[in-house]
């Protein structure tokens, strides 16, 4: 009986520990290969190049301007609409039926394949508000995607406060945006930033829904900068403008006959790579300095 | 404060007019328009900004009977229910062939036994009744192996996919189903050429850049052939017209209405005049010199519209474009 018990205790252990070494071989493998091919092509003329049909003239600065632009478009609007929404759901709404539903449905919002996200943005954004397919246009469109997420961790970080905080502030003759201002919020900062940069680094990586709105494969230019030379100094100009991101430069590169292209998607995504594990490292530190101070 | 900032992200003034080319399309035209809208804006030292994006001849031919692109890639000609489209929205455009693109059938370099093979052969292979049916390579000719038959080529969203089935099996977009299907030629390159017993098609630029990798094969295009015998894939074949029915001229098509503006024309000449060195630089077959000639002179005619009356075109021959062009 004994040995039995020891026996499938030794088989899970074994069973759990190929699971974990095939995964990370797997991811390992896949990284390395990606280095291996695309880091030697990686070098400032790349970076400040715009695509090109010679393989080594070509780079990737229209991609990379283009999904930073997107990107601080998505966060813009993201962050403080999932915030609100987040911390309406959890302090104000009533409990009931219809936020019951809401609930259920943010949840499910968060499983939808992007593509349709695309397909109602090209319809809504591109369409019926003439936004365009622009910047704009992407960045509401992602941040649609990536609202769900944002919401939920909202909610979960806010759950994690205990109530006796909300008592002991109510007790004192707070109001309920006193309560949220100076102690829901920043209590649940780290959670949020978790749940924001997460988000956001699954909204650096799509292509579906942005091929959907019609951004650009070859495109030679900038957008328009925001700071201008005349009153008021300030355009929203490049909001407006075309676009292209770099999944959609390394799709494009992969896809090609020529084996030079096929590196410069490699470096390309090196660099896609980077920047993701960049925003998750960062979500990891702010994670561990909120919990480090928040003592309860 | 955050919030005001969105307030005057969304309601910020709508984009004025700027010159900019907008082109869209197929993706097997891309890489030639992309050449050259490069070389295009250096001569116009960036004064012009060119676009280009991929929908697809189908997405892109939308886009374009809407207004809302200049230039339109495409692999094939415009069809019957787009000229429709385009008729009903007032868009009115110039059809300019400019190069070939012509598809190779392969096989793994391991295999033996094949160096030639048959329209009928590979209609054989390919219609919809050969599912589940036509398995391994002796039930097409008898002389082959008792071997699988493993089939690879382009999934149905490709114009790659609908020529092909127009050429092969007489109808566009019928084919079997049970093959490996990728949109990707690269995965169809590999595949093909690590199972002996594989036959697929991919472009011939694909072909090309993997020479030792992929084993051509010579094909024998039958009754409508303009020539008796098996021909190989080669730029000799295709710019002749010796190599059917796999080889076809892909197209652009310019808005009439987008040509008021100067710098769409200076576009359309530079891209006449520049092609065919840029077409092989990127590994395409340019078109004879007469094409691109006959073409500006039909452009600067101001001849609107297609020569191709809205029908499926199957293997046609340089010639007889340029005498549907002239006559145009």
């Amino acid at each position: 009986m004994w040995l039995k018990a020891k026996i499938y205790n030794f088989l899970f252990l074994t069973l759990s520990i190929a699971g974990f070494t095939i995964s990370i071989l797997t991811l390992f493998a896949l990284i390395a290969d990606l280095v291996v091919t695309g880091a030697p092509r990686i070098d400032f003329s790349f970076l400040t190049s715009f695509p090109s049909r010679n393989a080594d003239q070509a780079g990737i600065l229209s991609a990379s301007v283009g999904t930073l632009c997107v990107m601080l478009v998505t966060a813009l609007v993201a962050v403080p609409v999932g915030i609100a929404a987040g911390v309406y759901l959890e302090e104000y709404a009533p409990k009931n039926w219809l936020t019951t539903l809401i609930e259920i449905n943010i949840s499910n919002l968060a499983g939808v394949p992007s593509i349709v996200f695309g397909l109602m943005a090209l319809g809504l954004f591109v369409y019926k508000l003439s936004l365009g397919q622009s910047i704009l246009t992407a960045g509401l469109t992602l941040s649609l995607l990536i609202l769900p997420i944002v919401i939920v961790t909202t909610r979960e970080a806010i759950r994690a406060i205990p109530t006796g905080i909300r008592h002991a502030v109510y007790a004192l003759g707070a109001t309920k945006w006193q309560l949220v201002r100076d102690h829901i919020i920043p209590y649940s900062k780290g959670g949020i930033s978790t749940g924001v940069i997460i988000g956001l680094s699954r909204a650096i990586g799509e292509t579906a829904p942005l091929i959907t709105i019609g951004a650009l494969t070859f495109i030679a230019f900038l957008p328009n900068s925001p700071i201008t030379s005349h009153f008021p100094f300030i355009s929203f100009q490049w909001l407006h403008d075309p676009f292209t991101v770099l999944p959609i430069q390394m799709f494009n590169w992969v896809s090609r006959p020529q084996p030079e292209f096929h590196q410069n998607a490699a470096a390309a995504g090196v660099i896609l790579m980077s920047i993701t594990m960049i925003m998750n490292l960062g979500a990891i530190i702010v994670r561990l300095r909120f919990r480090k101070k928040v003592t309860w | 404060m955050k919030l005001m900032l969105i307030g005057v992200l969304l309601f910020s003034l709508k984009a004025f007019a700027q010159s900019i080319i907008k082109v869209d399309g197929s993706s097997t035209v891309f890489p030639i328009t992309e050449a050259v809208s490069e070389e295009f804006m250096k001569e116009k030292k960036n004064s012009v900004r060119i676009t280009v994006g991929i929908s697809g001849t189908g997405g892109g031919f939308k886009k374009f009977c809407r207004g809302e692109t200049d230039v339109q890639n495409a692999s094939r000609p415009i069809m019957k229910e787009e000229m429709k489209r385009c008729a009903e929205a007032g868009i009115k455009y110039y059809e300019i062939p400019v190069a070939y693109d012509a598809m190779t059938i392969a096989v793994s370099p391991q295999n033996n036994w094949v160096k030639d093979i048959t329209v009928d052969d590979l209609k054989k292979m390919w219609e919809p009744s050969a599912q589940g049916k036509i398995t391994r390579w002796n039930q097409v000719r008898n002389n082959w192996p008792d071997a699988p038959l493993k089939l690879f080529g382009a999934g149905s969203d490709s114009g790659t996919f609908d020529y092909f089935t127009e050429a092969i099996v007489g109808k566009a977009k019928s084919s079997r189903g049970d093959y490996t299907a990728s949109e990707d030629d690269n995965t169809l390159v590999l595949g093909i050429s690590q199972d002996k017993n594989a036959l697929g098609y991919v472009p011939y630029a694909y072909y090309e850049k993997n020479k030792t990798r992929l084993k051509a094969l010579a094909i024998n295009g039958g009754a409508k052939a303009p020539k008796r015998g098996s021909i190989l894939p080669s730029a000799k074949s295709v710019e002749d017209g010796t190599y059917f029915p796999l080889s076809r001229p892909i197209f652009i098509y310019i808005s009439a209405k987008s040509t008021e503006k100067l710098e769409i024309k200076d576009f359309v000449k530079f891209y006449l005049k520049n092609g065919p060195k840029l077409i092989k630089e990127v590994d395409y077959v340019p078109l004879p010199a007469r094409a691109y000639a006959q073409a500006e002179k039909n452009f600067n005619s101001q001849k609107i519209g297609t020569v191709f009356k809205g029908e499926p075109q199957v293997g046609i021959k340089i010639d007889k474009l340029l005498k549907m062009e002239a006559a145009h």
